[in-house]
């Protein structure tokens, strides 16, 4: 096994990534990311929640190097990811694997499903190929997936099964770390379910870490430790999952959970109406992201943009608002649909 | 969760012929060309007469029992010509296209898969060289080497280069983006691997099917350059030259010209069963289960 150098936890800080689009009227950037920063402690799951466009992908694949971001560090079990080259980086791969969100495209269609899971076992190890082949059924076992299914090709298998094979691939190489973006979304209800209980499996059997990428409130609730929501590339509010949905502090945290849906009749609520739309990454506001939609904001959200700051018991925000509690608050510009 | 698991595991090859064996039009492509490559292979075994030895006596003949395919303005018989012709014109289609298919695809899948600068570049150049009709680069690199079949060949090869990249590049642009190349990155595969094991086949498909046109194309581009004389030297036999000569005669003698192209028809009909046949039976999708 790899010798430790920390102790397993995943730290990335101030990372940032900015693309640069050349147009007809010269380049454009968009703010994708803008100094993030979290923690992963080993064999925890840490979620990223956030709308569509808010960075959250671009998030998971900087931190496996997928694409370069421009700043920040990021450090796992003490070894710096973004200094890595060649035979280093190669074996931090090992370690940090990713699974997709469209099941269809994850899987190259002219591999057999044995070619796609024994392909990286080949590259990384050097052993022999009947050691190879029966790794390789383990992880197709360990997925719910019978074995002699390994010979068939991508196209034979319904949406579900694909994502089971996507989370073998990435366990054959036995990582630690799995980031999963927006792995469970392109799929039913029910099979969302199976592949989340089968995720929670792994994650209990294997001590993995997990970054689970999704917009999905409920899924994150459900899967997650801590979460971290992020609004137009920067993290507004982190902390343990129960307490930041139940208690949110931030306005756009609380914008975001009275969105979702709750099956339960009784609990039925007037939908919240969102004034506004989310601004181009592209044209940023000044200030704070959110103050053009905040109900709460004042001459200072135009102005100066708020850090995130350590407010409580294990949470952080990045809002000015003194009296940003649950119980506090009836003034976000929200109204009956 | 269950799922229905094949009987038998098949293994890759014996897949493709399965999806080859039941397609009634790779057997008539295959049928076509293995009697068109059978006949140049087998040339002095089965031509009835010597392709370059003239006779001014019967010259211009028409179809007869003798000389079935009747004879050419020297009096030498078509269908040995037409028969020894096989072996230019599919040695030149073949080679040329095969080396235009192995440098154009590696220079387009490198191109679109490494982007940037390099990309811009070899694109610009391959651009410059498209705008030239492929008869008048052809032209250009056959003069500057000289007349010979080698250099035929390097010739049409290069001419046909700069279309190969292009069909190449496309579907590597949006491959690269697909989740399984990136999965591919995540997993620590080499740029070579990936381009190779992860890009090539999944477009060789759309190559293959493209390259059974162009060995058309190539088979007349050496027709027009042989007829230029920037071919094969006369007296030896192509198909191309026989119809440009037969050309002139086309009124009087119109077997000159008929039996060559009637050659390149079936040549090229063959080449393009065979092609369509072959990306259904690599493609997965498409195959019959």
């Amino acid at each position: 096994m790899t010798t430790s150098l920390g102790n397993g936890d995943f730290i990335v800080r101030n990372l940032s990534k900015t693309f640069v689009r050349h147009g007809g009227s010269g380049a454009r950037c968009v703010r994708a990311v803008d100094d993030v920063s979290f923690r992963v402690p080993k064999g925890t799951s840490l979620g990223l929640v956030g709308e569509s466009g808010c960075g959250k992908s671009t998030v998971a694949r900087a931190i496996l190097r997928l694409i370069e971001p421009d700043s920040g560090s990021i450090v796992f079990d003490g070894i710096d990811v973004r200094a890595a080259k060649g035979a280093a980086l190669r074996a931090l791969r090992r370690r940090m694997q990713i699974v997709f969100q469209d099941p269809y495209s994850s899987l190259n269609p002219r591999r057999t499903i044995r070619q796609t899971l024994e392909e990286p076992l080949r590259v990384h190890l050097r052993i022999s190929s009947k050691e190879i082949r029966e790794k390789a059924e383990a992880a197709m076992v360990e997925v719910g997936l019978p074995r002699e299914a390994l010979e068939r090709y991508p196209h034979e298998f319904s949406g579900g099964q694909r994502q089971r094979i996507g989370i073998a691939r990435a366990l054959v190489l036995d990582p630690e770390l799995v980031v999963a973006d927006e792995a469970v979304s392109a799929l039913d209800v029910s099979v969302q379910a199976q592949i989340l209980r089968l995720l929670e499996g792994l994650r209990e059997r294997r001590g993995l870490s997990f970054l689970f990428v999704s917009h999905d409130l409920g899924v994150v609730r459900h899967f997650c430790d801590r979460v971290c929501v992020m609004y137009l590339g920067r993290i507004v509010e982190e902390g343990p999952t129960v307490d930041v949905f139940d208690r949110p502090l931030h306005p756009y945290t609380r914008l975001l959970r009275d969105s979702y849906p709750v099956p339960d009749p009784r609990a039925r609520r007037p939908l919240v109406q969102i004034v506004g739309e989310v601004p181009s990454a592209a044209n940023p506001p000044p200030g704070c992201g959110f103050h053009p939609r905040c109900a709460r904001a004042d001459g200072l959200c135009s102005v100066e943009r708020p850090q995130l700051e350590t407010v409580s018991d294990d949470r952080a925000r990045a809002c000015y608002d003194p009296e940003a509690t649950d119980v506090a608050w009836g003034g976000l510009r929200i109204g009956a649909r | 969760m269950t799922i229905e698991v094949a009987s038998v595991a098949v293994s890759q090859p014996s897949r493709l012929w399965l999806a080859f064996s039941k397609n009634p039009l790779f057997w008539l492509g295959a049928l076509l060309l293995a009697i068109i490559v059978a006949v140049a292979v087998l040339a002095p075994l089965i031509a009835p007469h010597d392709p370059l030895e003239q006779n001014i006596v019967a010259r211009l003949e028409p179809p007869s029992a003798e000389f079935l395919f009747g004879t050419d303005n020297y009096g030498r018989d078509v269908l040995s010509r037409l028969i020894y012709g096989a072996r230019i014109s599919l040695m030149v289609g073949f080679v040329a296209i095969l080396i235009a298919m192995t440098i154009g695809c590696t220079i387009g899948i490198v191109a679109g898969y490494v982007g940037g600068v390099l990309d811009q570049l070899v694109m610009g150049v391959l651009d410059v060289m498209l705008s030239f009709p492929a008869l008048l680069l052809g032209l250009m690199i056959a003069a500057m080497l000289g007349a010979s079949l080698q250099n035929l060949i390097i010739a049409i090869a290069i001419t046909e280069i700069a279309p190969f990249a292009r069909v190449a590049r496309a579907p590597t642009i949006a491959l690269k983006q697909q989740d399984f190349v990136i999965a591919g990155r995540a997993l620590g595969f080499g740029p070579v691997r990936i381009m190779g094991v992860h890009i090539l086949p999944n477009l060789i498909s759309d190559v293959v099917v493209m390259s059974s046109l162009w060995m058309a194309s190539a088979i007349r581009t050496e027709a027009s350059l042989s007829f230029i004389g920037l071919g094969v030297p006369p007296p030896t036999p192509t198909w191309g030259s026989m119809i440009r000569e037969g050309f002139d005669n086309i009124l009087d003698a119109w077997w000159l010209a008929v039996f060559p192209s009637l050659a390149i028809l079936l040549t090229v009909l063959a080449l393009n069963l065979l092609g369509d046949a072959l990306r259904d039976a690599i493609d997965p999708k498409l195959r019959g289960e």
